[in-house]
């Protein structure tokens, strides 16, 4: 029996890594990586709750994160590959013409 | 000591040292890699809660199609070793503070308030058939627009990443999206 | 109960004819504002004969009520206060309501001739209905608070008219000076308005006076009344140009000389001494209040005077004979003979009035030439102008039987009574009046000709004349036909005085307390009548000294003002006193305002705050503007510090 503060823990961990990934790569393709990874830790999270308290209304969010990670995922490569396109780099420093 | 915690910790330890990776490699498709193995230990956690049909939809389409996907990008556009650039200081500065404060602060409270609750090994009923109950009966809406969804996205990828037209010398180039 | 006078249309039909001709003037012919402006004070002057005709002795005093004004809080209980637009009609106001309407109505025809070449017409009739109807509302006023009101119409009038030549520097500074000074006096006015108010409850004259009634006189020299009558008294001063504030008047001579004769003559600065008189119960409960106004109006009778003798610009002479003389009703009034006051008001808006529209005929003649050095032999050339001046002279002077002599005498006996120091100091300022009077009369009308306006352009223009100037010339009728209804008074006004009759008639308003003298009156008949003697013969002395210095032996003069240079030199420059109150008030305003309202207060108070704000704002934003740096990077760290922010505060909330 593995009490659930112990999946949450793993879960946050995960969260966590996902986000420093996101602040401290310079790469776009490895930031877009770090935020699946931050969904993942959610979906462990949500997937432990469910079984602690038997919603499995939580299983089928996990469903629907993963879809929407999906398409996501594939839209946003298609952004970078189009950004690459126009400015020859994928260091993300690099894309800041939105600036003031 | 039991089996499900050797088994949790042993695929928890997959997992953590898999997004340290992450972090720590500065090739693009070591870090994907990583994040396929993530991927893979996390599967294993489902499996361990009992939901098999997410373990096995996660090892499918998380990591068979999407990281899959990332590696075609990352091929496509050569991505190299990452340059040392200089980036933003407040990612620095608050960011990563702000990310470990968090973090601590959260794994501290749930330690500390979590009591001896436990879940038990394969407490979901993840098969299948409930799953399909549940998503064809309470959850169709939701199911009927995501599907909507991907539809929109396909379009969006295959618009945006298409080859620009050529076009004469002189004519600024067709704006993206 | 007589049935209504319908008093209320004696000051309405001016301000109407104000108001047409003010706002449709400027398009009608000359003829048609002349006409509704003749007509209107015309109509007042005939309403206000109707009324005279009408009313009888016992029915006065007459109340009307117009319409209700101020009220609050409920009537009779403490706190209250109420005041309405309501008339007063007793003898006294009688007086000036003729006095107001008729003189002002032969000036009104008199400036159909002066002012007819002036380009804005129209705005000086408009102005001058409009004055009247503000002097009326004073002087038929039932409560202080609508006399104020006409009290500030009539120097709103002052400054509009003697600044009327706004575009020339000394007539617009000239008017702001008049009214500022008025102003100082309104303060006093004012306060003293409070105290009745907070002492007596209102300011309804009946109700007031109902309750100063009673009250014993105040010996031992401070007290409410006192400290009321004062106050009236500084406000008197501002109004009626005694010491301290009469610096505006010799000033005020910038307006056209219908507008001195009218305003600074005849009517707007007895404003004083009618509403000291209008007070008198309150005065006469109040001995020190009552010796400041006898001391005030004495030594400016004196002080005036002295300063009329050098002046050289005609106008000028009679602005500081004005003040003399209204000194000399203070005077009056100050020792408790308020009709003999009045009736030296009277008589005064005659010969007054007459001097100074003469004096505009004399100015007309020589082509608008002020300067009395340059004027002389003019009794050939206008001698209908001569006469009536001549007249008013020998009113002023105080001459038997002409109509000053009676006021004068009524005061400087009633002055005797009360402390010689009064009556000498009249006699002598009647000496001086009358040697600086004569003095007027034959440099402008005796001897030769020693101005220019033979074949030359007119000097000044100050009334473009356009008919070609060849010698001096006599005004027309228009003008003259004023000029001689006035000497007319002049000879006959003052016989209403004979035997004390002034006084019986106005003795419902003041109290048979005057004429309660006659008990003992047998005995010092005969000191009443050495004393007129003395007064006629130290005038005529006054007279022959300005012969001997001003016709026979015309050297002499400058051979005395040499004699005396520095002496001469300050009664010329007005004894400085313009200068003294310009260091001592005027300059440190100008400069506290400069340095501490305008660079400290407007400057950096307000200006810096409203500019510091803006660059407050714009310095933050130039800060902020940097999380907008389009930094990927920079956004997610930002995010990822909020999102702690809260997450932190989560737990904390739950942990508690």
């Amino acid at each position: 029996m593995v009490p659930l503060s112990y999946y949450l823990v793993l879960s946050g961990f995960l969260f966590a890594c996902g986000v420093a990934g996101f602040l401290i790569k310079r790469n776009i393709i490895t930031i877009f990586m770090s935020i699946e990874l931050m969904l993942n830790g959610v979906n462990l999270s949500f997937v432990a709750f469910a079984a602690h308290w038997h919603a499995l209304a939580g299983q089928i969010f996990v469903f629907f994160v993963m879809v929407v990670a999906a398409a996501e995922s594939a839209v946003g490569l298609a952004i970078i590959i189009a950004v690459y396109r126009t400015r020859e780099t994928l260091n993300v420093d690099q894309v800041n013409l939105l600036k003031l | 000591m039991n089996v499900h915690l050797i088994l949790f910790l042993a695929f928890g330890a997959v997992a953590v040292a898999g997004a340290i990776n992450l972090l720590a490699q500065t090739h693009p498709i070591n870090s994907a890699l990583s994040l396929i193995a993530v991927m893979a230990a996390l599967a294993g956690e489902y499996l361990l809660l009992g939901a098999e049909f997410l373990a096995a939809v996660q090892v499918i389409v998380y990591a068979g199609a999407i990281m899959v996907l990332f590696v075609f990008t990352i091929m496509l556009l050569n991505a190299g070793v990452e340059e040392r650039t200089q980036g933003s200081r407040v990612a620095f500065l608050f960011g990563i503070p702000g990310l470990l404060l968090g973090s601590v602060l959260l794994g501290w409270v749930v330690l500390r308030h979590s009591g001896t609750e436990a879940v038990a090994a394969g407490a979901l009923p993840g098969d299948p058939k409930t799953i399909g109950q549940l998503l064809f009966h309470e959850f169709l809406l939701p199911f009927e627009i995501t599907s909507v969804l991907i539809l929109i996205a396909i379009m969006g990828a295959v618009v945006l990443a298409s080859k620009p037209p050529t076009h004469p010398p002189g004519v600024p180039a067709r704006k993206v999206g | 109960m007589t049935s209504s006078l319908n008093l209320w249309l004696i000051p309405v039909l001016p301000l109407a004819g104000a108001a047409i001709n003010g706002f449709l003037g400027k398009k009608s012919s000359r003829t048609a504002v002349s006409v509704i402006g003749l007509f209107f004070s015309g109509a007042a002057f005939a309403w206000a004969l109707s009324v005279v005709m009408r009313v009888s002795s016992d029915a006065l005093p007459y109340h009307e009520y117009i319409a209700h004004w101020i009220r609050f809080g409920s009537a009779g209980l403490p706190g209250s206060f109420s005041s309405d637009f309501a008339l007063y009609l007793d003898q006294l106001s009688l007086v000036m309501l003729l006095i107001v309407t008729g003189v002002g109505f032969l000036i009104h025809i008199y400036s159909v001739g002066y002012m007819w070449d002036d380009p804005s017409y129209y705005r000086f009739f408009a102005y001058l209905n409009l004055f009247k109807f503000f002097m009326l509302t004073l002087v038929l006023a039932n409560n202080y608070l609508l006399m104020f009101i006409g009290w500030e119409g009539v120097g709103l009038a002052s400054y509009l008219l003697i600044g009327f030549w706004f575009t020339k520097d000394s007539a617009a500074s000239a008017g702001k000076k008049a009214f500022i000074v008025n102003r100082i006096g309104d303060f006093g006015f004012l306060i003293a308005l409070f105290l009745i108010i907070q002492h007596f409850g209102s300011l309804d004259f009946t109700k007031v006076f109902a309750q100063v009634q009673p009250l014993a006189a105040e010996t031992a020299g401070a007290g409410l009344l006192t400290a009321i009558g004062i106050l009236l008294m500084v406000g008197a001063c501002g109004k009626s140009a005694q010491i301290p504030l009469y610096v505006w008047l010799p000033d005020a001579m910038e307006g056209p000389t219908p507008v001195s004769a009218l305003i600074h003559a005849a009517t707007m600065v007895t404003a004083g001494v009618y509403m000291v008189s209008r007070s008198h119960m309150i005065f006469e409960r109040a001995p020190m209040a009552l010796m400041v106004v006898a001391v005030i109006g004495t030594l400016t009778a004196l002080f005036a005077a002295t300063i009329g003798i050098v002046q050289t610009d005609i106008k000028k002479v009679l602005a500081y004979s004005t003040v003399s003389q209204l000194g000399y009703m203070f005077m009056a009034c100050g020792v408790g003979a308020f009709s003999a006051g009045i009736f030296h008001l009277m008589t005064h808006a005659f010969f007054k009035g007459l001097l100074f529209l003469a004096a505009g005929s004399v100015i007309h003649a020589v082509g608008g030439e002020q300067d009395m050095r340059k004027m002389g032999g003019l009794r050939s050339y206008i001698p209908i102008t001569a006469a009536t001046m001549g007249i008013a002279t020998l009113a002023i002077a105080g001459i038997f039987p002409f109509a000053g002599f009676w006021s004068k005498d009524e005061i400087l006996w009633k002055a005797y009574q009360a402390n010689w120091v009064y009556w000498f100091i009249g006699l002598v300022t009647a000496f001086v009046t009358s040697f600086y009077m004569f003095r007027l009369l034959f440099m402008t009308f005796a001897g030769d000709y020693r101005g220019g306006a033979h074949a030359d352009e007119h000097g000044r223009g100050t009334h473009g004349h356009d008919h070609g100037h060849g010698e001096p010339h006599e005004s027309p009728m228009v003008m003259l036909v004023p000029l001689m209804i006035l000497a007319v008074l002049s000879v006959v006004g003052g016989l209403v005085g004979i035997g004390n009759g002034f006084e019986h008639f106005l003795a419902p308003v003041f109290g048979s307390g005057e004429v309660a003298g006659a008990a003992g009156e047998a005995a010092s008949r005969g000191t009443e009548i050495l004393l007129m003697v003395v007064s006629v013969t130290v005038a005529l002395l006054g007279a022959m000294l300005a012969y001997v210095l001003y016709v026979s032996k015309p050297y002499l003069p400058q051979k005395i003002a040499d004699g005396l240079n520095g002496f001469y030199t300050a009664v010329l420059n007005k004894y400085y006193i313009d200068e003294l109150y310009a260091k001592l008030f005027v300059k440190p305003l100008i400069d506290g305002s400069t340095s501490i309202l305008w660079q400290g207060v407007d400057r950096k108070i307000i200006d810096d705050t409203v500019n510091n704000a803006a660059d407050g704002a714009r310095q933050v934003s130039d800060e902020v503007r940097h999380m907008q740096s389009g930094n990927l990077r920079s956004y997610a760290g930002w995010i990822a510090a909020g999102s702690a922010v809260v997450l932190a505060y989560m737990i904390w909330m739950g942990v508690r």
